[in-house]
């Protein structure tokens, strides 16, 4: 009797692992098959696409092609100039937000100064106001600073940015007050106690802080949507991609579309593989942390 | 050097005592200046960039401005845009009142499914028997971190007419893109609603007949969602997954040894206690559908019949496209209000239930 309820429960136990691996791997394929996909075709010739729109090879007769990628050099089509450009703001933009946001992070956390509360208070306000909401007075003030069209007006704006305050903010309060105490009976002064001693020590929260500023700032649709209307030799990759299929006529090239995807896709999917353990902790970090 | 350290460590234990009445973490007496010079930098560009901004948009959406002139070349009109936005009959009310249906249908549809999509797949994810857990974590969470531009040119791709999905799906080719007809009404369609009954067509509201309001997303609208809420589960479920390891693997194993199935483990004990993480990933759900911008851009800019036409979008569209930034602000200002007032929820939320 013990032996039939043994097996029983064993066999409940292999039912559950089975079905919970079928949820797993159904869920997996849901989420990731789209890339294969367009991976694939872009690397298809074009009536293969339009033939096998779901086939994950390509067909015998038609053969793979390099096609795709090469469409994305010509004169309408520009991926390495946009790809330069998102580039050069990403780096820039991340450089600044984590040399601005340490510095204010630190100050608003382990120094006492007057004003402090207010302002830690307003960063926390002006993290709720959504972006979109500011297009049309950030296009004005770019326009009355000059730098509307200009590299300066793609990276400037997006340097400050409240949530970048408030993440470092909370990773320096939790570092002990003894080092700082420590630091200043041994002479060290503001400056060096920052630079030697607290921002080392802040290591986890500089590079979760970089990872999600360099996929926020590289995915970045809205701002340069609005801060380069008028020349396209600035387009970021997203604002290039956005208009790509305006760019050909009624035949779609996918092969060449989907290629400009992927390009797009895989320094941040570098970064991600690389840096995944931050990833994590950032975004569940803002769910505990709300 | 090692013992002029040791050294000094009671001394400065001594010290610390000395000045605990001190404010805790205080540097210099010289903070007062040195804290304004190291927030100054980063206070000046969210002054500049974020804060002028919000006042701005106020300002300018009680002026009848172009976009193209200096706003003070413009003229006061007072509450005018607002009132042509809400109240007054005419095509920038209806339009208006087509953002918001088309939006709202969207958050209905995206926040419920994204929310329970992401929490069960976190509950399974999180079951000890299973293995290869980071592995299938990193495929879900992969989609969140691509561009959005580039995830809607592949969703382009896979919708079209002659497309994947159609290749899959058994129907005949749906036209997903273009499809300007409500889900609601196709529905009825099938029940043989297809015309407005007497009553729906009558009663209007904001310029959109009953019939129009009840619309649902249309299949456009519905081919976007569907894109978003693959986008943004992953997202949700690290939260759930955070939330969930906080849960004592006793209080499951308790619940089994008094004999709870697996649906009434999940049912009775662990939406129960994740439900402070639930609120979060709904409120935040909530602010985030209400923005939805460059996925309506890039997929058919807000065609087709208007049918994908947000807030959101529509404040880009008449400042931008159509020379009416003085309206598109006020629109701005309406849809800050919707934001905030889930901001604040979510603020109230959390304080309440001690997410910590």
């Amino acid at each position: 009797m013990a032996v039939v309820t043994a097996k029983a429960s064993d066999l409940s136990q292999i039912a559950k692992r089975v079905a919970g691996y079928a949820a797993l791997i159904f869920f997996a394929l849901l989420f990731i098959m789209p890339f294969i996909l367009t991976i694939v075709t872009s690397f298809k010739t074009l009536p293969d696409i339009q033939q096998n729109p779901v086939q994950l090879w390509a067909d015998p007769d038609m053969g793979w092609t390099l096609d795709g990628i090469r469409g994305l050099d010509t004169s309408n089509v520009r991926l390495p100039r946009w790809a330069f450009n998102s580039f050069v703001v990403t780096t820039t933009v991340v450089i600044g937000r984590v040399f601005l946001d340490s510095l204010a992070g630190f100050a608003l956390a382990k120094m006492k100064f007057r004003g402090q509360q207010v302002m830690f208070a307003s960063v926390v306000m002006l993290l709720a106001v959504p972006g979109v909401v500011l297009l049309i007075p950030k296009f004005l003030i770019m326009k009355q600073l000059g730098i509307l069209n200009s590299y300066t007006g793609l990276i400037l704006p997006l340097m400050f940015d409240a949530f970048g305050i408030f993440l470092m903010k909370q990773f320096f309060e939790q570092l002990p007050n003894e080092m700082l105490e420590a630091a200043a009976i041994d002479g060290a002064s503001t400056w060096q106690t920052f630079t030697k001693v607290m921002l080392p020590l802040a290591r986890p929260g500089l590079i979760a802080l970089t990872i999600l500023s360099i996929q926020g700032v590289w995915n970045d649709f809205m701002h340069p949507l609005i801060a380069v209307p008028g020349n396209p030799d600035l387009a970021t990759l997203p604002l290039g991609l956005a208009n790509i299929r305006a760019a050909f006529g009624n035949a779609q090239p996918w092969n060449t579309i989907l290629a400009g995807t992927i390009i797009a896709t895989i320094p941040i999917a570098i970064v991600f593989f690389a840096f995944q353990r931050y990833f994590v902790q950032g975004v569940a970090g803002s769910g505990t942390k709300g | 050097m090692v013992k002029a350290k040791t050294a000094n460590g009671p001394r400065r234990r001594g010290g610390h005592r000395a000045t605990k009445l001190a404010p805790r973490g205080s540097l210099h007496s010289g903070d007062n200046f040195l804290g304004l010079v190291f927030t100054a930098p980063a206070m000046i560009g969210l002054v500049i960039f974020v804060a002028i901004p919000i006042l701005l948009t106020l300002w300018v959406s009680f002026r009848d401005w172009n976009g193209f002139v200096s706003p003070f070349d413009s003229s006061y009109v007072g509450l005018d845009n607002y009132n042509e936005l809400l109240f007054k009959p005419g095509i920038r009310q209806t339009d208006f009142a087509r953002s918001i249906r088309n939006n709202f249908y969207y958050v209905v549809g995206v926040v419920p499914i994204q929310t329970v999509l992401s929490l069960v797949i976190a509950v399974i994810l999180n079951q000890k028997f299973l293995k290869g857990k980071s592995f299938f974590r990193t495929a879900y969470y992969f989609p969140s971190i691509t561009s959005s531009i580039a995830v809607t040119l592949i969703f382009i791709f896979m919708f079209q007419s002659q497309g994947a999905i159609n290749a899959v799906l058994p129907f005949d080719n749906i036209n997903w893109l273009n499809n300007a007809n409500g889900m609601i009404h196709n529905v009825l369609g099938v029940f043989g609603v297809d015309q407005a009954p007497g009553w729906a067509k009558s009663v209007e509201f904001m310029g959109l007949s009953l019939w129009e309001w009840m619309a649902g997303p249309s299949v456009a609208m519905f081919a976007i969602m569907m894109l978003v809420t693959w986008t943004t589960t992953g997202t949700m479920m690290l939260i759930f997954l955070a939330g969930l390891q906080s849960i004592s693997p006793s209080v499951e194993e308790a619940a089994t040894v008094d004999g709870a199935s697996s649906f009434q483990r999940f049912r009775y004990v662990i939406v129960p206690m994740m439900r402070p993480t639930i609120y979060f990933v709904v409120t935040l759900g909530l602010i985030g559908t209400w923005q939805v911008f460059d996925q309506i851009y890039a997929t058919n800019f807000g065609g087709p019949r208007k049918t994908t036409i947000t807030p959101a979008f529509w404040i880009y569209f008449q400042s931008f496209r159509n020379s009416e930034a003085g309206l598109a602000a006020a629109i701005a200002i309406l849809l800050f209000v919707i934001i905030m007032f889930f901001a604040f929820l979510q603020r109230r939320v959390n304080t309440s239930k001690g997410v910590t």
